[in-house]
């Protein structure tokens, strides 16, 4: 790997961080104000969760 | 019970199959990189980047005896090549676990050497791999290579046990009411991915049709990423031709089950400026036959085969960091270390299969859908 990959890598990674932060944080707040939509929060949650985690995965990927 | 007995009795024949392994020995070479004594970082590296691709002999482990020969147990596994003289099939322990193109197999006139867990033909005449300077083989090509693999192994065997396991689930449903044994266990699985991951993305209308490709891809990478974590050596769901062959079907099955409305919402979206239909035309065409599917192979992918090195390399550290900490010093971080992660990883395991499948049904959902326009 090269410095620019390592780079870029790392900002990859600096976003999706950040991205995660907000979905944990808001779904905490949600499950906090209405604990009992705890499942459905949880799973919107996993969804986004995922869909940021393989954008951050496909950039990772092609930035090899 | 019959179905805790058929298990059992699986068991104990893969078991068999794993304790009869044979003990063959390598080249002797002591730069083969398969196992063995690894004593450096570079090795470390090279042995982790190694377990991570695909392999063709099923190697539980290996070690080097007093005479300085390497050995390793397990089993070797069929090579099954289609070549410019058509089938051949040999065992790869005709290879003695040589990786690097030395030793030549001749079969049906033809020679084939293993190279980085590539098959290679050699051109007619050549006896001996050439190597370039960039260390690429200049008188040999690679076949067409149809080789039952470690992962393919893995694929049986977990088809195998899906199909005793849920073919004695559907035979106590058929006979009584309540399952038993170990049925009961598998019941409450099946019922949360028709229940909390089919019926609420696809819609009460249409459910049913896909509970059962649902569910085989749910069991599927799940069994498949747990049996990763065993000490068997498994990489399955990290490779990306078995991620990449799964999202071909979600695509194939959302892609043929769309309905009038979703391909209309595609090519000629209702609502916007018809200047703009044609330009969100191919976004939307771009998303459903390429990033969708892109999407679910690489996360897959990247995660199994991300878990996969963390755990090697934190295992790793009991080498790395000998020097520095003693040989009780390492090794006790490096158990601490890949203990709580292997159990992040097992949490993982569940996740990426619970994940996939979701979006499965999500993609699906988005296809059958039915709009009412008012």
């Amino acid at each position: 790997m090269t410095i620019p990959n390592l780079v870029g890598a790392g900002l990859i990674v600096i976003g999706a961080g950040i991205g995660l932060g907000k979905i944990g944080g808001s779904a905490m707040e949600g499950i906090a104000r209405q604990p009992e939509a705890t499942g459905k929060i949880q799973t919107a949650m996993i969804i986004i969760a995922a869909l940021l985690e393989g954008l951050a995965f496909g950039a990772l990927f092609l930035g090899q | 019970m019959k179905i805790v007995l058929n298990s059992i009795r699986f068991f104990v024949i893969i078991a068999t199959a794993l304790f009869a392994t044979t003990v063959y020995a390598g080249g002797g070479n002591k730069n083969d990189k398969d196992g063995g004594q690894v004593s450096s970082a570079e090795e470390v590296k090279e042995y982790i980047l190694h377990h991570v691709k695909d392999s063709h002999d099923f190697t539980l482990w290996s070690y080097t005896n007093d005479e300085g020969e390497r050995k390793h147990v397990g089993f070797p596994l069929p090579i099954i090549l289609w070549t410019s003289n058509g089938l051949v099939t040999f065992m790869s322990s005709e290879f003695h676990h040589n990786d690097d193109g030395h030793v030549v197999v001749e079969k049906k006139g033809l020679r084939f050497a293993k190279i980085h867990s590539k098959i290679y033909e050699l051109e007619p005449g050549a006896s001996e791999i050439k190597f370039d300077e960039s260390h690429h083989a200049t008188n040999a090509h690679k076949v067409l290579d149809f080789s039952i693999t470690k992962s393919v192994f893995g694929i049986f065997l977990v088809g195998i046990l899906m199909f005793i396991w849920f073919r004695g689930l559907a035979r106590q449903y058929k006979k009584k009411k309540i399952p038993t044994g170990f049925a009961r266990i598998l019941e409450p699985l099946v019922l949360y991915v028709r229940d909390e991951i089919a019926r609420p993305n696809i819609g009460e209308k249409h459910y049913r049709r896909f509970t059962g490709y649902l569910l085989t891809v749910f069991f599927f990478i799940w069994i498949l990423n747990l049996l990763g974590l065993t000490p068997l050596g498994f990489n399955v769901t990290g490779q990306i031709a078995v991620t990449a062959a799964l999202a071909v079907f979600t695509l194939i099955i959302y892609l043929f089950s769309g309905n009038k409305s979703f391909w209309g919402h595609i090519l000629w979206m209702p609502g916007v400026p018809v200047l703009i239909r044609p330009i969100l035309a191919v976004i939307e065409l771009a998303g459903t036959l390429l990033i969708k599917p892109f999407s679910l192979l690489v996360r897959l992918f990247a995660n199994i085969s991300a878990g996969h090195i963390v755990v090697m390399s934190l295992i790793g550290i009991m080498i790395t960091m000998k020097a520095s900490m003693g040989a009780v010093g390492s090794t006790l971080l490096a158990f601490v270390l890949s203990f709580f992660i292997t159990l992040i990883e097992v949490l993982v395991a569940f996740l990426q299969a619970f994940i996939f499948t979701m979006l499965s049904a999500l993609f699906i959902g988005m296809a059958v859908e039915e709009h009412d326009h008012h």
